[in-house]
């Protein structure tokens, strides 16, 4: 665990440090807290629609950051050499993923915890509503949604040799599975054989993303995810996640670094 | 006494990139050890070997067959890795981070901790050199600020075996003069140093021991004085003898 912590505490030293990342976060950060001040006549919708552009674009970022992020990290250590003197030393491949998945996440969830922040901070002092928990609820499962993100990414950095192909793919990937996954089931039914099955069988597998966007309930005020259902999806992200990093651990176990 | 580095049977093969090849020989059935205290040196011109074998001793490639071991335990445990340093040949670190950021992250995953690690940190840093720059990042070192990084990595935890892959390489010659005598000084320590070498007057300078490989095979090995005695020549000339090289004496 030591080695991971170790290793994960680089990985968030490299975004301190890196200028592109600042870009983004400032960026979004002012976007949030302009789009999230502004009052057109005093109208109820405006702002509700300005609430749903600045939660839309916290996710792009987020989203953003942690697959950039993490789709880096794995191939700039084999391309910068910066892996050898590191395998060198008493740490294993399996810490190695874990370290950059614990950097990643906890470095997104920063980035998040700063965005939300600021959302709360300018929506609440407009609405004069303070919904805490329906706030941390939604944060939370977006940190989970990235756990699951940031583990696919891992494991494409694997397979994929250049960074931007595996940022591509991830991407196109995931915004496919939110605003495609829940319909897959429904596709199916209307398709003949094999075709039905198959994409039952892909509706299944896939990890629905979509449970973890909780914007709707937050720009319309709709009250809290029952608390059972939120550790549920809790358990669900958690499981992908051990899936991928598992994969991305037995893939990289045996890769010749030569 | 128990060797602190062995292979046995050591046999490594590479997809091959030739057309009509299906794998490339590196290494074939290497058998050797190397005992605690010795400052070994391991030789052979480009594309012997050499790399190949330090890549398996450090993990990075699994032997096609055959074993390696360091202080007794299979080198595919990252715990055999526990008490060696190593300086790769090109200085490869983080280079956003600052030579004492560096050596704490190393520091930490030796177990290092807390005042045992900033004195270590204090010690390795001014014996290469580098305690002035400590704060800079590694990125506004020179070259040969960072090849000193990158000695000081390896000494991070005292280890008892130092891995060195050519190194003196692109080096000039203070910075060799310093390397040599950081070896030296190891050697007096009672260290056991294994380094891959071009460099073959420097290896006749430091060694007590060495291997020469050619073409996968190893092809001799001894000690120093053994083999300049025995064929009456230098180092240089039994190391072309040995790889069929035709000297000028011969010609």
């Amino acid at each position: 665990m030591n080695n991971v912590l170790a290793l994960s505490s680089v990985v968030i030293k490299e975004l301190c440090r890196r200028k592109d990342f600042y870009v983004l976060f400032v960026l979004t950060a002012l976007i949030t807290l302009m789009l999230g001040s502004v009052n057109f006549f005093n109208d109820d919708r405006i702002a509700r629609f300005m609430k749903e552009a600045c939660l839309l674009l916290i996710w792009i970022s987020s989203l953003v950051i942690a697959i950039t992020t993490t789709a880096r990290q794995i191939p700039a250590e084999r391309e910068n050499r910066t892996i050898f003197p590191l395998l060198a030393k008493p740490v294993s491949r399996g810490e190695l993923v874990g370290g950059k998945f614990l950097g990643c996440w906890v470095a997104s969830g920063i980035c998040l915890l700063v965005f939300y922040l600021f959302f709360i901070v300018v929506s609440g002092s407009r609405e004069q509503v303070w919904q805490i928990s329906n706030y941390l609820q939604a944060m939370w499962l977006h940190w989970v949604f990235l756990a699951v993100v940031i583990s696919m990414v891992l494991m494409g950095s694997i397979i994929f040799a250049a960074p931007s192909s595996n940022s591509t793919i991830c991407f196109v990937t995931v915004v496919g599975i939110l605003l495609l996954g829940r319909h897959l089931n429904k596709v199916a039914v209307s398709l003949p054989e094999p075709s039905s099955t198959i994409l039952s069988v892909v509706y299944f597998i896939i990890p629905h993303l979509e449970f973890y966007d909780l914007r709707d309930l937050i720009i319309h005020n709709l009250g809290l995810v029952p608390w059972g259902a939120w550790a549920l999806a809790t358990l669900y992200g958690a499981a992908y996640t051990a899936f991928f990093l598992l994969g991305t651990w037995l893939l990289f176990r045996q890769k010749s670094l030569a | 006494m128990n060797p602190i580095l062995e292979f046995k049977h050591l046999h490594v093969e590479y997809p091959a990139k030739e057309l009509g090849q299906t794998v490339k020989t590196a290494v074939k059935d290497l058998n050797l050890s190397v005992f605690p205290g010795e400052t070994f040196g391991f030789l052979g011109p480009n594309g012997a070997g050499k790399t190949s074998t330090m890549n398996v001793l450090l993990g990075f490639v699994p032997p096609t067959k055959g074993s390696a071991y360091l202080f007794g335990v299979d080198v595919r445990e990252p715990i055999a890795r526990q008490r060696i340093g190593y300086l790769p040949e090109l200085t490869y670190y983080y280079k956003f981070l600052t030579a004492e950021e560096i050596l704490r992250f190393y520091g930490k995953i030796f177990q290092l901790k807390g005042a045992q690690l900033e004195s270590r940190i204090d010690q390795v840093l001014k014996l290469v050199e580098l305690d002035a720059a400590r704060k800079r990042q590694i990125r506004t070192y020179s070259k040969g600020m960072q090849q000193r990084v990158g000695l000081a990595q390896a000494l991070i935890n005292d280890p008892d075996l130092l891995l060195l892959d050519e190194p003196t390489s692109g080096m000039h010659a203070i910075g060799r003069m310093t390397m040599r005598e950081i070896i030296q000084r190891l050697k007096n320590e009672g260290k056991t140093v294994f380094f891959s070498s071009h460099e073959l007057g420097e290896v006749e300078t430091v060694c007590n021991r060495v291997a020469i490989l050619y073409q996968g095979e190893l092809k001799i090995e001894g000690k120093v004085s053994d083999l300049v005695n025995e064929h009456g020549m230098n180092l240089e000339q039994v190391f072309l003898k040995i790889i069929g090289y035709p000297t000028l004496a011969s010609v």
